[in-house]
């Protein structure tokens, strides 16, 4: 099994978490990359692009905001 | 509903009631393409409070209050408050501020620039340009690396600023109290600060909007930063619906006037509609979002976004005091010399604000 990515994207105003997001997938073509990030709107915002790039997204509540999973 | 709103179709909702309630609140009163406009109503609400003396445009426009307790209440019903800040505030504060700046040579925020279109003023297609082009700069900066730092959590009641600020102006709009003569708060008799739609009306419309747009994330600069960006247009349907049903109830209610001269609160100087919305863009790019949406954000008790908002009231005593702001007769007698001013400001914020990540 690949390596987890990690990218903190947590109190970054938009669209810094999607831009980080995008950096990240963009790097790899498969594994799993785990997106930080504090609020619902990046949590919503980083499921949406990635879920439009082919990846499958699944989140999980953590303290201080979401963590965003991204599988592929 | 709430599955609606958040889910694809949510921004295009959104928009479209917004819109709708936007030509409402002008049939209800408020001046010409201005059901809303978050440059012009904090404006209003800086001259109510005294801090500029411009006597045409001061009052407390209930609207701004319904944004913030809109999205305050939505927030805590839909777990998603969450108090927060940090994130360079003197900065924003100065985004703010030159965003308002931009915004008052123009003579409307991004808001009243669709909603200006919308109602046939051809003027605002200049400020939509302008608009365009300073959210494309801001993309130049953030694809090089622009970020203004992470916010951390803040205690819950660090959130309650914005809203306990929002219940203030509200109180000091029922009650109108006189703080001595020629004191605050002041309340227009003639001008665009004394067209307004009932106290009930314009709160209920400015809490509905709060709700919707925290729910959709309605943002007016996020939607064309996104589909410039990334070939997103999440956000701009919501745009493209703002605008499009705002025309059809112009239209439906003979407030459609197409043109560019005698427009309700709009001047015809095409350069400085285009530069005024540049800055405005810009500065709104760099701070992550519109003026609305910093509202929204400031109800969820994200405090960099409130003092964002704060940065926009001065911004705004600023535009008056020293006669930056238009009118109906053409820019102010120092509008050329703030937009500058502000342009080179943002440049700076733009290059030296960068991820050393």
């Amino acid at each position: 099994m690949s390596d987890v990515i990690t990218v903190n994207a947590s109190g970054l105003s938009c669209p810094q978490p999607v831009m980080l997001t995008k950096k990240a997938l963009s790097e790899i073509s498969s594994g799993r990359v785990e997106v930080l990030v504090d609020t619902a709107t990046s949590r919503n915002n980083v499921s949406r692009y990635a879920g439009n790039k082919g990846w499958k997204v699944s989140t999980e509540e953590r303290d201080g905001g979401y963590k965003v999973i991204l599988e592929k | 509903m709430d599955k609606t709103l958040t889910s694809k179709y949510g921004p295009c909702i959104a928009g479209g009631i917004i819109g709708l309630i936007a030509v409402a609140l002008v049939h209800f009163g408020n001046p010409g393409n201005m059901g809303f406009c978050v440059a012009c109503f904090t404006r209003d609400i800086a001259g109510a409070l005294g801090f500029h003396r411009a006597g045409i445009v001061q009052y407390i426009r209930p609207e701004i209050p319904g944004f913030i307790l809109g999205s305050f209440i939505s927030s805590l019903i839909f777990r998603e408050y969450s108090p927060r800040g940090g994130s360079s505030p003197a900065v924003r504060f100065g985004l703010g501020m030159f965003a308002m700046l931009g915004a008052l040579v123009f003579l409307g925020c991004p808001w009243r620039a669709y909603l200006r279109v919308a109602g046939g003023d051809w003027n605002a297609l200049y400020g939509l340009g302008g608009l365009i082009v300073g959210i494309f700069i801001g993309i130049i900066f953030l694809w090089n690396g622009f970020s203004l730092g992470a916010s951390e959590s803040n205690p819950k009641a660090a959130g309650l600023i914005m809203p306990l600020i929002s219940i203030a102006l509200l109180a000091l709009l029922f009650i109108a109290p006189k703080f001595g003569d020629n004191a605050p708060v002041f309340f227009s008799s003639s001008g665009p600060g004394s067209q307004h739609a009932p106290i009930l009306i314009a709160l209920g419309a400015g809490l509905v909007v709060g709700w919707l747009a925290q729910r959709s994330r309605f943002c007016t600069v996020g939607a064309v930063r996104d589909f410039l960006m990334m070939g997103d247009a999440y956000l701009l349907k919501g745009i493209i619906s703002f605008t499009l049903v705002a025309f059809i109830a112009n239209y439906a209610l003979g407030t459609f006037k197409p043109g560019f001269e005698s427009q309700p609160v709009a001047h015809t100087n095409e350069l400085w509609n285009f530069l005024g919305m540049v800055l405005s863009g810009l500065a709104f790019t760099l701070a992550g979002g519109c003026p609305g949406r910093q509202l929204i954000m400031a109800g969820e008790g994200d405090s960099d976004a409130g003092i964002f908002v704060i940065g926009m009231l001065a911004g705004a005593a600023v535009a008056h005091n020293f006669s930056a702001a238009s009118s109906g007769a053409g820019i102010g007698a120092y509008g050329i010399h703030v937009t500058i001013i502000g342009l080179v400001f943002c440049a700076f914020v733009g290059l030296c604000f960068r991820d050393r990540g």
